[in-house]
């Protein structure tokens, strides 16, 4: 049934823009895109030389100038066509946020006393009481109470997430649900201002600028336009004192073949898809700038706990004290953790699976389990033969062996001061009056991370991770993770001085965060991304946010931007080699029957003077359509030095972009030639 | 053998070119070094005179007025001789005033560096004016190019606001550069037999008993920075294949480095500045590679003869010799013809007129580019254009803002580029259409067809080009073409040259983004490749149209 929904979908999307291509075809939208406009004036003039062939005494032309001008408009309505359907993609996600912006009522706290006014007449400051099964009415900071929220509006992530006063777990969404609870919310924005606001115009493309380097691209295209303008018009007057009189017609086929109608027709289509594929992302970029920046950035910044590891402890080592055997201290510390459900717990019968320590769970069939209590700092299992086994902070284990009148082995103090050193958090394993030994709790790096990294440093990124622990523990786990750097016990100033540094160095940075406290070094740095569980403030100085708060998506949203700008670049070097091929059709064509020698040039053998003209201004044309799931997906990247990836993309769209039209144009000369 | 001839030339050049790189960064890095002590005593006081005993640093729109100015001046001073040489002294031969499109043709002529010459100098100017217009213009027009180039170099590779002082630098290209080079080149010539004297016309009686005028003058001293200062301007009006000019080979070997070494010892000292001596190579190598295949293509078509006569079954074993000087051959008026085009000098030692159509398209193509080597300082500005350009197509590619020796290229650049990389084909297609299109123009056509629009276009290309060689055969001493070429001249030199000074100044503000190994490389063998394609598709295809109808049709229809 979805599948059906979706296609339908789909095709509701073409329908709309081909409707939407014709709706462009208006000069005041055209003159916007320079190269397609100097196409549609030709299209216009071959057009009038059609209908009042008798005027410009064209009457035996009719034919093949009606055929030019077919083609010229298939020109112009397959560039509309693929802006059309780039925008048409971002119109269906702006659609569906539209439905979670409709005015809901809310309940306005007005010195205490509740007052229902429509959520489009709430103003910044506001105070609004929202209770359980209640769409919060517009953005704001979480005053009082606590909730669970469903954000699945804006995220697409169905698990609630839990809101409280104070702390970096404050900042609501308007459009979300309240689904437990109740929480009094300070409204932050404006109505028209809010978050979902900025994120439908956003998709929607209405607030979208020129990127700076789509508006140097842009500049480099109009001025091969006039450069290629310059050349046909002079062409003309040339040509006329050879006595050769060149047909309009096809000095407009020569102009549209050589100016880059390729590029100049996919340009926008490529900006908005590039746009969009970060929105598909779950990220919000602010602007495309910041997408493009993200391709530029040298450095990254990325704070360690739950970005580069999971940010709970994880048991890496079992390490045995005084005579004890590994297997003795494994099944013991597995007993331990039976039913604890604690990160830490589970993570001792994972370990105990990756290590291959046999255990017996009769052991603790019956068993009655104790929980870890502030007071206590254990865990455990009091198990149906009387036995008690424990685990726990190491000094209140001691002590707890200690009350019971058992020995303390010699080596407890110096194994467990390693663990300590080498960053790690031990916990020692006792039953009844025997220490047994301890469990080596170490911060995990989250698999794949090292292999980001590694492809960070192929892109040429430098990493430097952020964390508050000691310099020990910080490279430790610097070194797992493969960073190239770390700053430990960093305070949030710090990383506004890191950012700074390297930005005078002219590099540019990337940094993730959701703490109030990030918020100046969101703002300072190149490309900030905030988490959208993070505060308000942190959202507003970011110019990206993430909704799924995923802080190792930056890696991702760089990869974005450099496919972004490469795509630019790929289709804009195809477009100007293609016209090697098109001069080598148009050139002896247009000669020809003046002058039969030039037939010699006609290197690819096309049937006639004019089946050449047209296969030529018939690949230039479809060859737009053909590329536009190229310009919407992006070429393909992979990380890898940059010589290696612009050996790579020379090859296919440089010298592809040369060779591909030669094979093209003679393909459809042996069509057309069958007419002309 | 012939081949010989022209790879012993390139291997000199190649043997040149880190030397006079290196000594010409020395002259102009503004760094005390051992050129100082050696020229101070010149300099001093040309400073104490002009009051520039402070020589501060200029932003570029100080620089570029400062070398307008001078060069108006001087274009004034030039102008006014000219129409009074009649009643100035060093005038033996009494040659008259000359007239005032001429004038002004000729004055822009040589102060753009062009050299086009609508006159014959033995008849059109007295001793005087070949002195002090002709030369003077000489050494300051390439003077002029040459600073300009070094403050581009200096505005792309260093961080500031300043690109160096123009009158310093004017006046060390003079001292140090310039004057040195020229008076050795002069007296090697002056001992291989080209005349330097201030006697007027000899009279002499042939063995025949005929009565024959043979002229001579100060020829040595003009053909040395005719040729140093890619100015291109003969003291006879056939130029270079004059045997007073250019008497044996060895001159001519002489004359085909002078006018040579200086553009192609450029991209070394670019590398020099920017720190990275391969990415001078980098340049340089595309330049090279440009050169010898044009040269390739001129050689082999004149060594192949004209397709005409062949067909007619003559002897085509000497190749095409018509217009050819006998004491040069095909090997060395080929490299000579592709070097004076290539470097934009505009001497010729051969008639390009009665080239074949096919080795015509050399000299047609290297002004057209404008980029291989180049005039003094020129030709590596507008190839530094073309790697612009082409870092910013093909930089994109490897997914970051294109950014060239680490500088980010964007919108403002690229915009300044536009207007440098529209002025060239504006300058030759326009004019070259209405030329074309009214009997004001196609009355100098003195061959008709395919081959009078070869001169036609070829007129204006020299002209916008900065070249000032012309095909000759084109009857264009006439109100027309001394204002049309004046005016093509003109624009063709100053145009670029601001306008990449402005790039250079916009590079020069921004900050260096460091290299990793994300960055785009452009001192490696890909980036030759990539600038190659770059000028050879955007610079060249450009004309193929135009040149399809001109030399391309004549030779096919001559076949």
């Amino acid at each position: 049934m979805s599948a059906n929904r979706m296609s339908a979908a789909a095709g509701d999307r073409v329908w709309h823009a081909i409707k939407e291509s014709f709706i462009k075809l208006s000069p005041l939208v055209m003159i916007r895109n320079p190269v397609m406009f100097v196409v549609e004036l030709g299209t216009v003039i071959v057009l009038l030389m059609t209908l009042f062939p008798g005027y410009f005494g064209t009457e035996d032309r009719i034919g093949f100038n009606l055929t030019v001008f077919l083609i010229l408009f298939l020109t112009v309505l397959f560039a509309n066509f693929a802006e059309a359907l780039a925008e048409g993609r971002g119109k269906a996600q702006a659609d569906s946020l539209k439905q979670s912006k409709k005015a809901v009522m809310a309940s306005k706290l007005m010195n205490g006393v509740i007052k229902v006014v429509p959520s489009t007449e709430l103003r910044k400051g506001d105070i609004v009481a929202v209770a359980q099964g209640e769409v919060i009415p517009g953005d704001g900071e979480v005053i009082g109470g606590l909730a669970s929220v469903d954000e699945s509006a804006i995220t697409g992530e169905s698990a609630p997430v839990i809101k409280e006063s104070g702390g970096d777990f404050s900042s609501v969404t308007g459009g979300t649900r309240v689904v437990s609870d109740y929480i009094e919310v300070r409204i932050t924005s404006d109505p028209g201002e809010s978050f979902i606001d900025r994120m439908i115009s956003m998709v929607e493309g209405a607030k979208r600028q020129k990127t700076p380097n789509e508006i140097a691209l842009n500049t480099l295209l109009i001025s091969l336009t006039l450069i290629f303008l310059i050349v046909v018009v002079t062409l003309g007057p040339i040509a006329s004192y050879l006595d050769i009189e060149l047909e309009i017609p096809v000095l407009i086929a020569l102009l549209v073949c050589l100016i880059p109608t390729t590029i100049g027709g996919l340009l926008s289509a490529i900006g908005i898809a590039g746009m969009d594929r970060v929105t598909q992302f779950n990220v919000l970029a602010m602007s495309g700038k910041a997408v493009e920046a993200a391709g530029d950035i040298n450095t990254m910044i990325l704070d360690k706990t739950g970005t580069i590891t999971f940010g709970n402890r994880m048991a890496s080592q079992f390490i045995p004290v005084g005579d004890v055997e590994l297997d003795a201290l494994g099944e013991w510390a597995a007993v331990s953790s039976m039913r604890d459900e604690t990160p830490e717990g589970r993570s001792v019968l994972e370990l105990m699976k990756t290590q291959g320590i046999p255990f017996h769970e009769t052991l603790a069939e019956g068993g009655v389990f104790i929980a870890f209590k502030a007071e206590t700092r254990m865990s455990g299992m009091d198990l149906s033969d009387g036995g008690r086994v424990r685990k726990g902070a190491v000094d209140a284990v001691r002590k707890w062996v200690e009350a019971q009148g058992g020995a303390i082995p010699m080596d407890l103090g110096e194994k467990s001061d390693f663990i300590a050193t080498e960053g790690g958090t031990p916990l020692a394993v006792a039953v009844d009056d025997r220490i047994y030994g301890l469990i080596y709790l170490k911060d995990t790096v989250k698999p794949g991370m090292k292999e980001r990294f590694e492809q960070l440093r192929r892109m040429g990124i430098r990493t430097i991770m952020c964390t508050g622990d000691n310099p020990l523990t910080a490279a430790t786990i610097a070194r797992e993770a493969g960073v190239d750097d770390f700053i430990a016990e960093s305070k949030p100033e710090d990383k506004i001085a890191v950012i700074r540094r390297e930005q005078a160095e002219g590099k540019l940075v990337a940094m993730t965060g959701d703490g109030t406290n990030d918020a100046p070094a969101l703002a300072q740095a190149d490309v900030g991304l905030a988490m959208n569980s993070g505060t308000t403030s942190a959202k507003e100085a970011a110019n990206m946010v993430d909704l799924d708060s995923d802080p190792s998506k930056i890696i991702e949203v760089v990869a974005i931007g450099k496919q972004l700008l490469m795509t630019r670049g790929a289709l804009t070097t195809f477009s100007i080699a293609n016209d090697v091929a098109k001069y080598f059709a148009i050139i002896p064509a247009m000669f020809m029957l003046a002058i039969p020698e030039m037939g010699a040039l006609n290197v690819m053998g096309l049937g006639s003077p004019y089946s050449a003209i047209l296969s030529a201004l018939i690949f230039n044309a479809i060859i737009i359509p053909l590329l536009i799931p190229l310009a919407m997906r992006g070429v393909a990247y992979k990380p890898m030095s940059s010589n290696k990836l612009l050996q790579r993309n020379i090859l296919i769209y440089g010298v592809g972009g040369m060779i591909v039209p030669f094979i093209g144009i003679k393909l459809i000369d042996l069509v057309v030639h069958l007419w002309v | 053998m012939g081949i010989l001839q022209m790879v012993v030339i390139i291997l000199i050049l190649l043997v040149l070119v880190k030397p006079l790189g290196t000594y010409l960064y020395h002259v102009f890095s503004n760094e005390g070094n051992r050129t100082d002590k050696w020229f101070s005593f010149a300099e001093r006081p040309i400073y104490w005179l002009t009051g520039l005993r402070e020589r501060k640093g200029m932003t570029w729109k100080v620089y570029a007025l400062s070398f307008i100015i001078t060069n108006l001046v001087l274009v004034a001073f030039g102008y006014l001789i000219l129409r009074i040489q009649q009643y100035l002294p060093l005038n033996p031969n009494g040659i008259g005033s000359m007239e005032e499109t001429l004038s002004f043709n000729t004055a822009i002529s040589f102060m753009t560096n062009t050299n086009l010459q609508h006159y014959s100098g033995e008849t059109g100017l007295s001793y005087l004016s070949q002195m002090i217009v002709i030369m003077m213009m000489m050494f300051t027009s390439a003077a002029t190019g040459l600073c300009v180039a070094i403050a581009f170099i200096r505005a792309i590779t260093s961080r500031g606001t300043t690109i160096g002082n123009f009158f310093e630098d004017f006046v060390k290209a003079q001292i140090r550069v310039f004057l040195p080079l020229a008076f050795i080149v002069a007296m090697v010539l002056v001992a291989l037999q080209v005349p330097q004297t201030l006697e007027p016309t000899l009279s002499l009686t042939t063995l025949e008993g005929v009565q024959q005028r043979i002229a001579i003058g100060p020829v040595a001293s003009l053909e040395s920075i005719k040729h140093l200062g890619t100015n291109g301007g003969g003291f006879f009006g056939v130029n270079s294949a004059h045997p007073f000019e250019n008497p044996n080979g060895l001159t001519n070997a002489i004359e085909i480095l002078s006018m040579w070494c200086i553009g192609a010892a450029l991209p070394y000292t670019f590398g020099l500045f920017a720190k990275n001596r391969k990415q001078g190579w980098v340049i340089f190598a595309a330049m090279m590679m440009l050169f010898l295949s044009f040269l390739a293509l001129n050689y082999a078509a004149e060594s192949q003869g004209n397709p005409a006569m062949n067909r007619l079954d003559m002897d085509s074993s000497q190749g095409n010799m018509e217009g050819k000087e006998v004491r040069f051959g095909i090997p060395q008026s080929s490299l000579f013809t592709t070097v004076t085009t290539a470097a934009t000098t505009g001497s010729v030692n051969n008639m390009h007129d009665t080239g074949t159509p096919l080795g015509s398209i050399t000299p047609l193509a290297l002004m057209m580019l404008n980029n291989v080597f180049g005039g003094k300082g020129v030709g590596l500005m507008n190839m530094m254009m073309y790697a612009i350009l082409a870092v910013f197509l093909a930089g994109l590619m490897v997914g970051r803002t294109p950014e060239f020796l680490g500088r980010k290229i964007e919108a403002r650049e690229m915009k300044l580029i536009a207007i440098a990389i529209l002025t060239h084909p504006l300058m030759i297609l326009v004019p070259t259409a209405i030329a074309l299109a009214t009997s004001a123009g196609t009355d100098a056509i003195t061959n008709p067809s395919f081959h009078g629009i070869t001169q036609v276009l070829y007129e204006f290309t020299s002209s916008a080009a900065n070249n000032g060689s012309g095909f000759e055969g084109l009857s264009d001493n006439t109100a027309f073409w001394n204002v049309s070429t004046g005016l093509v001249m003109l624009l063709g030199r100053y145009v670029s040259m601001v306008v990449l000074l402005e790039v250079g100044a916009s590079l020069m503000r921004k900050g260096r983004v460091p290299e990793t190994i994300g960055t785009f490389r452009t001192d490696n063998g890909l980036f030759v490749g990539i600038l190659v394609g770059t000028v050879l598709i955007i610079g060249a295809l450009t004309f193929l149209p135009t040149v399809a109808l001109g030399p391309i049709a004549e030779h096919l229809t001559i076949r």
